[in-house]
């Protein structure tokens, strides 16, 4: 098992170096510089030229990559770049003064909380629906919850979260329209600190995080009921029922564990959702994250800023992919990884 | 009397050997939810492609002087304090937003968008993924590991932003123009067709990999079959078998797979013209008018309703016609 995770995480490291690659050449083969001003905003050729100077991207491409991957001490040159392999992400280009890594540092942590609570959701909605609906198979709970299922997985977040704050924001006036209830220092980094944590920061996140959290739900609620209803169908769960053990048990510790299998599955894929959608959810409730500027440093062509959030996006799905893999094998004993 | 019996009995035995094609339309049809998914998906289609005769106006037409107007009765939708400030008019069905552009009408062109979105990407991702899949299953070996190594490894990458980045790529060289030879056919066409040429391939060129995953896995199970034996051993070559023998056994579990792909592919395209990163002004999309209403939300929510309304129902019909198909095509996974 063990051998099996670090084998892994060194097949991350090719295809980590790819994304990265593809990132920073496709962002400086897309057509205006981040240095490019429109009209009266418009900086003189000198200007542009020191600046391009200053920030290396006059070198060839791929000196500027490896500038950016091993950093510039190790090519002999004077720069600022320490290099990907010490962690550094290099400077912002459009946010003077700026590293790549302050930005991330103040802004995954909203992200990040996001995320994660849409993920808890998400498993805590759609994990006991779709159990319900299987254990009342073909009643109209079954079918009002399995309906449900399908029309919140067809709302996109694009459309959930204006109707969201239309409706519990606007309308109802329960719920902050914008902005996120924690801000920096957070505690360990990325959790809102304890005084932060009040009643306060959580009604701040309930419209983003139902507006992000319920398509997965609605997910893993189907997947929950089908998986289940078949395993309920297997022997061992006739076993243990002739063994006289109480329906609850047999459902709960039998049949739930098995059949939690394939929605450990959707779990890497939604997650990869979940990030994603934050692009939409932060942009729309105006959540200073990852996402928003992202989507904002791609207008700006901050090259640094994309190229460093794409290869956290890619860290962070292999991740989510390897700790799928690996929880198959305590819930499902029979794989075996060597 | 004897005659007849037999007959009937032959009858029977007729309406046994029906296809297995006919026997899963049969399932089909009697699923009401995805006959109603699938007419209202043709519906939509007519409507798409007749768009000029529908719409009460062209998509791009404004009159600044009512922008924002709204009919009487969905008045009600606006916050209180609305008979201030809201313009009234009878002229457009369902408002008209902030340019004074018909809503109706730029919903109605805007399925021209998902629609192809949905119908062209699929058809690019099943495409590339079944020559791929087929090829990289029938050759098994080492090519075939070679090229599911490619594929996994494609898998890792983060797929919205790859789209995000080719989209940036595409529109930035459109913009600029120019350009030579077949590079300058690309631009023009996707000129005309309001920048939509490059969303299909970038949302198309990402999809592919799930389908030669499906198309992989199910040659593997069909090339030991005897009936690929039989074909061979008559003398059919490599091609003919894929094309001819295998193709249409391994087709339904793709399509089942393609149909439920579909909302995703309409997902993707409105997300990116949500970001301005999808067809271009003013060409009408759902994820435009969504991204144009968000910003008036506060006084008028009912700019954001209809293109909202109209997508969803687009995307769950087609998710229930895609369960349709699931367990239509494939009774062993139907519970």
């Amino acid at each position: 098992m063990f051998r099996y995770i670090i084998r892994r995480i060194l097949q991350f490291i090719p295809v980590l170096l790819a994304v990265t690659f593809f990132t920073f050449v496709m962002m400086r083969a897309i057509p205006g510089g981040p240095f490019d001003f429109a009209g009266d905003r418009s900086l003189p050729p000198q200007v542009v030229a020191n600046l391009n100077a200053r920030y290396h991207l006059d070198w060839p491409m791929w000196k500027q990559f490896l500038s950016y991957v091993v950093g510039d001490e190790m090519l002999g040159e004077e720069g600022s770049s320490r290099g990907l392999i010490r962690g550094d992400l290099g400077l912002s280009l459009r946010y003077r003064g700026q590293s790549v890594n302050d930005i991330i540092a103040t802004t995954l942590p909203v992200s990040a909380q996001l995320g994660f609570m849409a993920l808890l959701l998400a498993l805590f909605i759609g994990i006991p629906m779709g159990t319900i609906a299987a254990l009342k198979q073909n009643t109209w709970i079954d079918y009002t919850s399995t309906f449900a299922a399908v029309a919140f997985l067809s709302i996109p977040n694009l459309v959930l979260a204006p109707i969201l704050i239309w409706i519990f924001a606007l309308k109802l006036g329960w719920f902050p329209v914008a902005t996120w209830g924690a801000k920096p220092p957070y505690l360990w980094g990325f959790l809102p600190s304890l005084e932060q944590m009040n009643i306060d920061y959580f009604k701040h996140a309930v419209l983003p995080v139902f507006a992000l959290g319920t398509s997965s739900a609605a997910g893993i609620a189907r997947l929950t009921r089908a998986s289940l209803l078949q395993v309920v169908n297997e022997d061992y769960i006739r076993t243990a029922r002739s063994k006289g053990l109480r329906e609850r048990t047999v459902i709960i510790v039998h049949a739930l564990k098995n059949s939690l299998i394939p929605v450990v599955t959707i779990i890497g894929p939604a997650f990869a959702a979940l990030v994603t959608g934050t692009f939409v959810v932060e942009l729309i409730f105006g959540l200073n994250g990852m996402g928003k500027h992202f989507v904002n440093s791609i207008g700006n062509r901050d090259y640094s800023i994309i190229t460093g959030v794409t290869l956290l996006y890619a860290i962070v799905l292999v991740i989510a992919n390897l700790l799928v893999d690996i929880s198959y094998a305590w819930l499902d004993p029979r794989i075996r990884f060597d | 009397m004897a005659v007849e019996d037999l007959a009937q009995e032959m009858d029977a035995i007729v309406r046994k050997e029906r296809s297995l094609w006919a026997e899963s339309f049969n399932r089909l049809f009697k699923n009401k939810l995805a006959v109603i998914s699938g007419f209202f998906i043709i519906a939509l289609v007519i409507v798409a492609i007749f768009a000029e005769f529908f719409a009460p106006y062209h998509y791009a037409e404004q009159d600044l002087l009512a922008n924002s107007a709204i009919p009487e009765w969905m008045l009600f939708l606006l916050p209180e304090g609305a008979e201030n400030y809201a313009r009234i008019s009878e002229a457009y069905p369902l408002a008209a937003d902030n340019l004074g552009r018909d809503i109706l009408s730029r919903t109605i062109y805007g399925a021209r968008v998902s629609l192809a979105v949905a119908f062209v990407g699929s058809a690019v991702s099943l495409m590339v993924g079944i020559i791929y899949g087929m090829i990289s299953g029938y050759s098994g070996g080492r090519i075939d590991s070679i090229m599911m190594r490619v594929v996994d490894f494609l898998y890792a990458f983060p797929f919205l932003v790859v789209v995000i980045l080719l989209q940036t790529y595409f529109k930035a060289i459109a913009r600029r123009g120019g350009g030579s030879g077949i590079g300058l056919v690309f631009i023009n066409m996707n000129n005309e067709m309001g920048g939509m040429l490059f969303l299909f391939i970038a949302i198309g060129l990402i999809n592919w990999l799930g389908m030669a995953r499906i198309a992989r896995g199910q040659v593997l199970s069909f090339k030991k079959k005897e009936f690929v034996e039989a074909a061979r051993a008559v003398g059919a070559n490599d091609t003919r078998i894929l094309v001819k023998h295998l193709f249409p056994n391994i087709l339904g579990p793709l399509v089942v797979a393609e149909t439920l792909a579909i909302p995703g592919y309409i997902f993707t395209e409105a997300f990116l013209s949500f970001i301005g990163l999808g067809v271009d002004a003013p060409t009408a999309s759902w994820g435009i008018m969504i991204s144009d209403a968000v910003q008036g939300l506060r006084s008028y929510p009912n700019q954001v309703l209809v293109p909202a309304i109209a997508l969803s129902l687009t995307t769950l019909a087609f998710n229930f016609l895609g369960d349709g198909l699931r367990d239509a095509f494939d009774p062993r996974q139907k519970r």
